[in-house]
C-alpha cells in the first residue's frame, strides 16, 4: 500500500476520479436491471396477489394492491373444486395426466435422441447426412400440419384419445430436437475414442454406455429441460388427441377459465394458472444453470 | 519364420478416391516396422486397415497366418496407440488400462496383476487414480501405452504416438519405446512422419508417398541406397544433396561434371559408376562431403568450391556452397577453417554416391 503511494502519488488521484465514474456506471446498470426485473415480475406479482384475494376484494380493490385479507380459498378451489365443464374436480387429475405424459415422453425422447445422436456423430453410415437433414427438417414442421395425419395414425394404432397416444406424439415430435442436441454434443468427441474402444473389444452399446453416457450429463439436462417444457406447455396436441379423462393440465386450465358462467373467478383462474406453470418453473430453477452450461459445452479432452 | 503380418496387394479407396495403391509388406515376429511419409500419404489409413477399423477395398491382410478380411478389430489380437491417445475421459487411469480386460471378462485377480505389472513397467503407479484430464501430455502417452501393453497382443500398432509431445520428451519416449521393443521382443508397426524417429526405431522402414510404397528396407539401406529422389530427399537431416550433373564415360571411369558458380565446372571421376545417361542427378549426404585436409581416403576426390554460409551447430558445422545451381551442404568438424565468401577445398566421397535419373527420379546405381 505505502509502496504504491510512494511510487506514484498522482496515479492515485487519477484513479479516484475513474473510480467514481465506474461506480456510477455500475449502480446505474443495477438500477436499470432492477427496473427490468420489476417489469417482468409484475404480472407474476399480480397473479399471486390476485390468487390470494377473495372475489369481493378483487371487485372493489385495485389490481396491483396487496391482498387486505389473505385467503387460500381460490387455491383450494383451483386444486380440487374448479369446474372444467361438467366435472368439478379442479386441476388435480389433470396435473397428474400431464405428469403421466411428460415423464415418459421426456425419458423416451431423450434416450432415443441420445442413441440417434451417437449414431449420427460416431457411426457414420451411407446416407447419414441425408437422414440427419430430414430429421432436422422434422424440427421445423408446424404442429398444425401433422394434426390430421397424426390423428389417423393414432386411430390405426388404437391409441386415439389415450395417454400413451399423447406420449407417442410428443416423443415423435421431440426426437428431432433431442437428436440434434446429442449429435452436436457427440460430434466434438474425437473418433479415435470409439476406435480405441473397438480394439478394446467393446461393442456398439457398451461404448455408448461406458464412454458416451458418462460424459453426457450436461446435454441430458438440456434435453430434459427442453422436452419437459415443450410437453408440459403443449396445448394443441393435448386438446386434439385427448378425451375427457386424459386431458393435460393446459387443456384443463383453458376449460376452467372459459367454462365459468356468470361472475369470472379471477382468483381461481390465477391460482390455476400458477399451479399449471409451477413444474416448468421448478425445473428451470433447479437445473437452469446446467441448461446454459450444456448448451455451451464443448469438446471433451481425452 | 512365418511373417506375423503380411499385406498383399492392398487397395483402399474412399468413394472414387484411391488412397492406398497396391501395398505389399510383410514383417517377421520381433520386427519394428516404421511407416514414414509426408502428411496425407495414407499412413494412418494403412494402420486402420491393419487394425480392421477401415474396410479394405482390395487385397488381403494376414496376421499370424490368419486371414483378417472378415475379422473384427477386437479379434485381431492387436493393440493400438493413437496420436491423440484416445483415453476414456471419465475413467481413471487404472480403469482406462483395464477396460479392455473388463470387456473381455478377464477375472479381477488377473486384471489387478496385469495392471500392477504394466504400471510398474511404465512407472505410472502414482497416477492410477487420476483422470486423463489431470495428466500431462507425457503421462497420457504412458497411459495409452499401458492400455496397449496389458493386451499382450501379437502385434502393436502405433499412430504417431509422440507427435504431441515437446522435443525433449519426444526423444526420451523414443528411447523408452525402443527399450520396450527390445525387452518385449514384440512385433510393432509404427507410423510417423518424423524421419529421425523412423531411423532410430525401425528394424524395417516403409517409405510412402501418395498411397504408394516408395521403398522398403532397413534404416541403413534406406539411408545409404535410397530407391528414388523422393526417398533420398525425405530421409536424412539435413537432406541429401541432389546435384544436377553431366556424366561422360572415359577410360578410367565416368567423368561427372558439375557446374560451379563463377568458375570452371567441377569434374569428379567415379571409377565404379555403372553406365549412366548424359544427364544425372548426383546424390551425396552432407557427411560425405568433408574438408579436404581433414579427411582424405581412396574414394575421396578433392575440389575447391566457394563457401556461401557457415552454420555452426555444436558438434558439427554445416558449410553451404553452391553446385550445379543447387545449394549444397557439407557436414564438417566444429573446428573447420571454412569462412563465408572464401574458397575451400572440399573432399567428395564418391564411394557413397547415388545417381538418379532426372526424368523419373529412379536410382541408377
Ligand atoms: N474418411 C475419409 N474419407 C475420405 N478421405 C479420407 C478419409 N480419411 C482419410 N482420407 C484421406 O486419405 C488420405 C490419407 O489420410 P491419412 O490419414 O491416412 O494420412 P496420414 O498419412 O496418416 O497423414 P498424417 O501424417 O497427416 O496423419 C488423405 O488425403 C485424407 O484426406
Ligand atoms: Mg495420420
Amino acid at each position: 500500500m505505502t509502496d504504491a503511494t510512494l511510487i506514484s502519488p498522482r496515479a492515485g488521484t487519477r484513479t479516484t476520479g475513474q473510480k467514481v465514474t465506474r461506480l456510477a456506471l455500475r449502480y446505474g446498470l443495477y438500477a436499470l436491471l432492477f427496473l427490468f426485473a420489476l417489469y417482468y415480475l409484475l404480472p407474476l406479482f399480480v397473479m399471486v396477489s390476485t390468487s390470494l384475494k377473495s372475489l369481493d376484494e378483487i371487485r372493489t380493490g385495485s389490481l396491483v394492491a396487496l391482498p387486505r385479507e389473505v385467503t387460500f380459498e381460490a387455491w383450494k378451489t383451483a386444486w380440487s373444486g374448479a369446474c372444467t365443464g361438467i366435472q368439478c374436480e379442479g386441476l388435480k387429475p389433470y396435473l397428474w395426466n400431464s405428469l403421466l405424459i411428460a415423464i415418459p415422453g421426456v425419458a423416451i425422447s431423450t434416450i432415443i435422441g441420445a442413441l440417434n445422436g451417437y449414431v449420427f456423430a460416431q457411426w457414420r453410415f451411407r446416407g447419414a447426412n441425408l437422414m440427419f437433414a430430414l430429421i432436422l427438417f422434422g424440427c421445423f414442421i408446424p404442429f398444425q400440419v401433422v394434426l390430421l395425419p397424426m390423428a389417423r395414425m393414432l386411430g390405426l394404432m388404437g391409441l386415439a384419445g389415450s395417454i400413451p397416444g399423447l406420449i407417442f406424439v410428443h416423443v415423435v415430435y421431440g426426437l428431432g430436437f433431442t437428436t440434434l442436441f446429442f449429435r452436436n454434443y457427440y460430434v466434438t468427441i474425437p473418433m479415435e475414442l470409439v476406435r480405441a474402444a473397438k480394439i478394446d473389444g467393446a461393442g456398439f452399446f457398451r461404448i455408448f454406455w461406458s464412454i458416451f453416457l458418462p460424459i453426457s450429463l450436461p446435454i441430458i439436462v438440456v434435453s430434459v429441460i427442453w422436452q419437459f417444457t415443450q410437453i408440459w406447455n403443449d396445448f394443441l396436441f393435448g386438446v386434439s388427441f385427448s378425451e375427457a379423462g386424459t386431458q393435460p393440465v393446459t387443456v384443463a386450465l383453458n376449460n376452467i377459465v372459459n367454462s365459468t358462467t356468470g361472475v369470472k373467478a379471477y382468483n381461481v383462474d390465477m391460482a390455476a394458472a400458477i399451479l399449471a406453470a409451477l413444474p416448468t418453473l421448478l425445473v428451470y430453477v433447479v437445473a437452469g444453470k446446467y441448461f446454459i452450461r450444456g448448451l455451451t459445452a464443448g469438446s471433451v479432452k481425452g | 519364420m512365418a511373417p506375423i503380418l503380411d499385406i498383399k496387394n492392398l487397395y483402399k479407396s474412399y468413394g472414387d478416391v484411391k488412397i492406398l495403391k497396391d501395398i505389399n509388406v510383410a514383417i517377421e515376429p520381433g520386427d519394428f516396422l516404421v511407416l514414414v511419409g509426408p502428411s496425407g500419404c495414407g499412413k494412418s489409413t494403412l494402420l486402420n486397415c491393419i487394425a480392421g477399423l477401415e474396410p479394405i477395398t482390395g487385397g488381403a491382410i494376414t496376421i499370424a497366418g490368419q486371414d483378417m478380411t472378415e475379422v473384427s478389430p477386437k479379434d485381431r489380437n492387436i493393440a493400438m496407440v493413437f496420436q491423440s491417445y484416445a483415453l476414456y475421459p471419465t475413467m481413471s487411469v487404472a480403469k482406462n488400462i483395464t477396460f479392455g480386460m473388463k470387456v473381455r471378462g478377464v477375472d479381477q485377480a488377473t486384471q489387478d496383476a496385469k495392471l500392477k505389472e504394466v504400471a510398474a513397467q511404465l512407472q505410472i503407479e502414482p497416477l492410477l487414480n487420476r483422470r486423463p484430464g489431470q495428466l500431462s501430455g507425457g503421462q497420457r502417452q504412458r497411459v495409452a501405452m499401458g492400455r496397449a501393453l496389458v493386451r499382450d497382443p501379437a502385434l502393436f500398432l502405433f499412430d504417431e504416438p509422440l507427435s504431441n509431445l515437446d522435443a525433449k520428451l519426444r526423444v526420451e519416449m523414443r528411447t523408452e519405446i525402443k527399450k520396450l521393443h527390445q525387452t518385449l521382443g514384440a512385433s510393432m508397426v509404427y507410423v510417423t512422419h518424423d524421419q529421425i524417429e523412423a531411423m532410430t526405431l525401425a528394424t524395417k522402414i516403409v517409405v510412402m508417398k501418395g498411397g504408394v510404397i516408395q521403398q522398403i528396407g532397413t534404416p541403413a539401406e534406406i539411408y545409404n541406397r535410397p530407391a528414388n529422389l523422393f526417398v533420398a530427399d525425405f530421409m536424412g537431416s539435413p537432406a541429401m544433396n541432389l546435384i544436377p550433373a553431366k556424366a561422360r564415360k572415359n577410360g578410367a571411369g565416368t567423368q561427372i561434371e558439375i557446374a560451379r558458380k563463377g568458375g570452371e565446372p567441377l569434374v569428379l571421376v567415379d571409377p565404379t559408376a555403372p553406365d549412366l545417361p548424359a544427364d544425372v542427378i548426383l546424390g551425396l549426404r552432407p557427411e560425405n562431403i568433408a574438408q579436404a585436409d581433414v579427411r582424405t581416403g581412396e574414394s575421396y576426390q578433392v575440389a575447391d568450391c566457394l563457401v556461401d554460409v557457415v552454420e555452426p551447430a555444436g558438434a558439427d558445422t554445416y558449410v553451404m556452397s553452391n553446385l550445379g545451381g543447387k545449394p549444397v551442404t557439407a557436414r564438417m568438424h566444429a573446428e573447420t577453417t571454412a569462412k563465408a565468401g572464401q574458397p575451400l577445398s572440399f573432399a567428395f566421397d564418391l564411394g557413397k554416391v547415388s545417381y538418379f535419373a532426372p526424368e523419373d527420379g529412379r536410382r541408377l546405381n
